[in-house]
């Protein structure tokens, strides 16, 4: 069974046709997500996120390939996926005058689950998501995060075996976006669930167990963070130069330097060489009277590793 | 000549006399709406030329700080101060120096890049040659080169926050609040977004900005953490991680961090184990203990009593996550 594919994609395409040209906004994209699993697609704004989502659910008609959810196909078995797939789309609407408890209703009575079973079901469901004692406010009235964590428990109420969320902690904060992920670890450790996730933020890229990295329509990346962070070749060094763009015009060119990337006032420098090129770089900046502090050697994380496999791809497209 | 921005904090702090040319002043300020106190007696100063962190939970109250620092609504006590002008009395006049960019980004989706610029311009009743200046410099900072006479709609997610600062700034304001500008836009745009930032920083702009992004906070010069309209903490990002953190941080790192956090939690709510919080961090488990020396091998014989391998235990420096969630969960201390 953990074995089993929940989530299947394989050499999906889809074009949208406008009155100038035409996009392929997800071009012959490949992936699996097995039952017990995260499967995170990042990418950057635009990239085919959201749109390979709706393709596996079946929402928007491919234009080749094919996809399925738990063996369904997503154009032909609709109904079969949505009875079986919860789904947290990018702008949700829970009505605002419903209470917490009318919305889960709700959302109950939209999947036909007798009467009887949802009084259990939906206690479980905001014990879960830590929303019992507001069930009785209007979810117009939650913050945020509170929101977020509905839509979620709305999202199970039919007891789901997969998930798929579109961006699903956006512009909600650090303690939330730990508990909302929390939830989502025990779903997958106790349940089973596969979970499907678009995601921005690059901490939470590297809680799934799968990654994969879209870029105009396609992977140009997949596998464990661990793996996608070793893609990056050589070593990380970071500091803080006094005359920032000076410093990075003056790095950029230097031996051994294998890819510049800026950090707010910070420059992340990937080198061949440790010890070599930090002395190199630091003579250099010397010599120019640039003066930096907070220099050391830090591992690349997912952010990193994006940045670095994306900037590669661009300069692959632009030959 | 200008003083490096960077060095400008460590400068102005160490001296025990606030500078009076600090741009953004706020004292006791306070908002109540209705029986509701969504700021509550808070103080804080912004030097000049700093790009500071204006961070908290949802509904922790900065939206609203900001709006009252802007003039928009009235605080119900407090003083104000932004750039010598008291928002409430003199709101029109500050408002010409002052530089805003709200959550949802307000520009018009059925005008051009270039147009939007120009109507923010003529809001800002810049004259035609100064507009056309800043309409080209614009351009060039955000990148836009190329792209000036598309519809603002058909601008992907990094493009159009940076067209919006863009129109925030037309008017080239001496402190620019900037309400979760990178909410929803790619790693690669924020950065661009934050080598911006600096640049203003760098020419003496005074920034303050909100973000929910831990890692974009460790890059501001100093943060102020509110929680429940109360301001919890303010310093640097080393200095809170000094100062604010309640108990130390372990890192542990093992191939089963799902197993792990469940037998953890486990431990903590029966008692066993002295933890103050358990979480996946990444691909790691950050957990908070009043003693990570003496913490440390006790974990690690109770992971392997459940037959977990443990890769290793770190002692480490809190993250500026680590920090918020300690203090806002704890702000009792």
């Amino acid at each position: 069974m953990t074995n089993e594919i929940a989530i299947s994609s394989q050499a999906l395409v889809k074009r949208f046709t406008g009155q100038a040209r035409t996009v392929t906004a997800v071009d012959s994209l490949s992936f699996e997500v097995k039952h017990g699993e995260t499967f995170g697609l990042i990418g950057p704004d635009g990239a085919g996120k959201s749109t390979t989502t709706r393709l596996i659910l079946g929402l928007l008609r491919r234009d080749g390939g094919a996809s399925s959810v738990l063996g369904y196909d997503s154009m032909r078995d609709v109904y079969e996926i949505r009875e079986r797939t919860g789904y947290i789309a990018q702008q949700f609407a829970l009505p605002g005058d419903m209470t917490v408890l009318e919305n889960m209703r709700f959302f109950a009575d939209l999947h036909g689950i007798p009467r009887k079973q949802q009084k259990s079901s939906i206690a479980e469901l905001l014990k879960f998501a830590g929303l019992t004692e507001f069930s009785a406010r209007p979810a117009g009235r939650l913050s945020g995060g509170m929101k977020k964590k509905l839509a979620l428990a709305c999202s199970l109420i039919h007891r789901p075996q997969v998930v798929l969320m579109d961006e699903p902690t956006l512009g909600v904060d650090p303690v939330t976006r730990r508990e909302f992920w929390n939830l989502l670890g025990n779903l997958r450790a106790e349940q089973g669930l596969a979970i499907f996730v678009c995601t921005p933020y690059m901490d939470e890229a590297e809680r799934c167990n799968q990654v994969g990295l879209i870029y105009k329509g396609r992977l140009i990346a997949q596998g464990t963070p661990a793996s996608i962070k070793k893609m990056v070749p050589g070593h990380l060094l970071e500091f803080k130069p006094d005359q920032f763009v000076h410093a990075r015009e003056l790095v950029t060119g230097m031996a051994g330097v294998l890819e510049l990337q800026t950090y707010g006032a910070m420059l992340h420098v990937f080198v061949d060489e440790i010890q070599r090129r930090q002395g190199e770089i630091e003579q250099a900046l010397s010599a120019q009277s640039i003066t930096w502090s907070g220099m050391r050697v830090i591992q690349p994380r997912m952010e990193e590793a994006f940045i670095s496999l994306v900037k590669r791809q661009e300069a692959v497209d632009e030959g | 000549m200008r003083v490096d921005p960077m060095k400008a904090t460590i400068e102005v702090g160490a001296t025990t006399e606030a500078p009076a040319t600090d741009p953004v002043i706020a004292e006791e300020l306070t908002k109540r709406f209705g029986e509701f106190t969504a700021v509550d007696r808070v103080s804080f100063r912004i030097h000049p030329g700093e790009v500071f962190g204006w961070l908290g939970p949802n509904g922790a109250g900065k939206t609203t700080t900001i709006r009252m620092l802007l003039g928009l609504i009235r605080p119900t006590s407090g003083n104000l101060n932004v750039l010598g002008y008291d928002p409430v009395k003199q709101t029109k006049t500050m408002q010409a120096h002052v530089g805003y960019m709200s959550q949802l980004f307000t520009l018009y989706n059925d005008l051009t890049a270039r147009e939007n610029i120009r109507f923010y311009g003529k809001v800002y009743g810049l004259n035609r040659s100064a507009l056309a200046q800043r309409q080209q410099e614009i351009v060039q900072m955000a990148g836009l080169e190329g792209r000036e006479d598309m519809l603002t709609a058909n601008l992907s997610g990094g493009w159009k926050q940076r067209l919006a600062l863009g129109c925030a700034i037309v008017h080239n304001p001496r402190v620019v609040f900037l309400d979760e500008p990178t909410a929803g836009v790619d790693a690669i745009s924020r950065r661009e977004f934050w080598g911006l930032i600096y640049a203003m920083a760098k020419k003496g702009t005074t920034i303050l900005v909100t973000t929910h992004y831990m890692d974009e906070a460790e890059l501001c010069q100093r943060v102020g953490f509110i929680n429940q309209g109360r301001l919890v903490a303010a310093g640097t990002p080393d200095e809170l991680k000094q100062t604010h953190m309640r108990g130390q941080v372990l890192e542990i790192d093992t191939p089963e961090p799902d197993r792990t956090v469940r037998v953890l939690k486990e431990a903590q709510a029966q008692g066993r184990m002295p933890f103050d919080e358990v979480a996946l961090y990444g691909a790691q488990i950050h957990v908070v203990v009043p003693d990570a020396e003496g913490n440390r091998q006790p974990i690690r014989t109770l992971l392997e009593k459940e037959n977990i391998p443990v890769t290793a235990i770190e002692w480490i420096l809190p993250t500026l996550e680590d920090v918020f969630i300690s203090t806002v969960r704890d702000p009792a201390k």
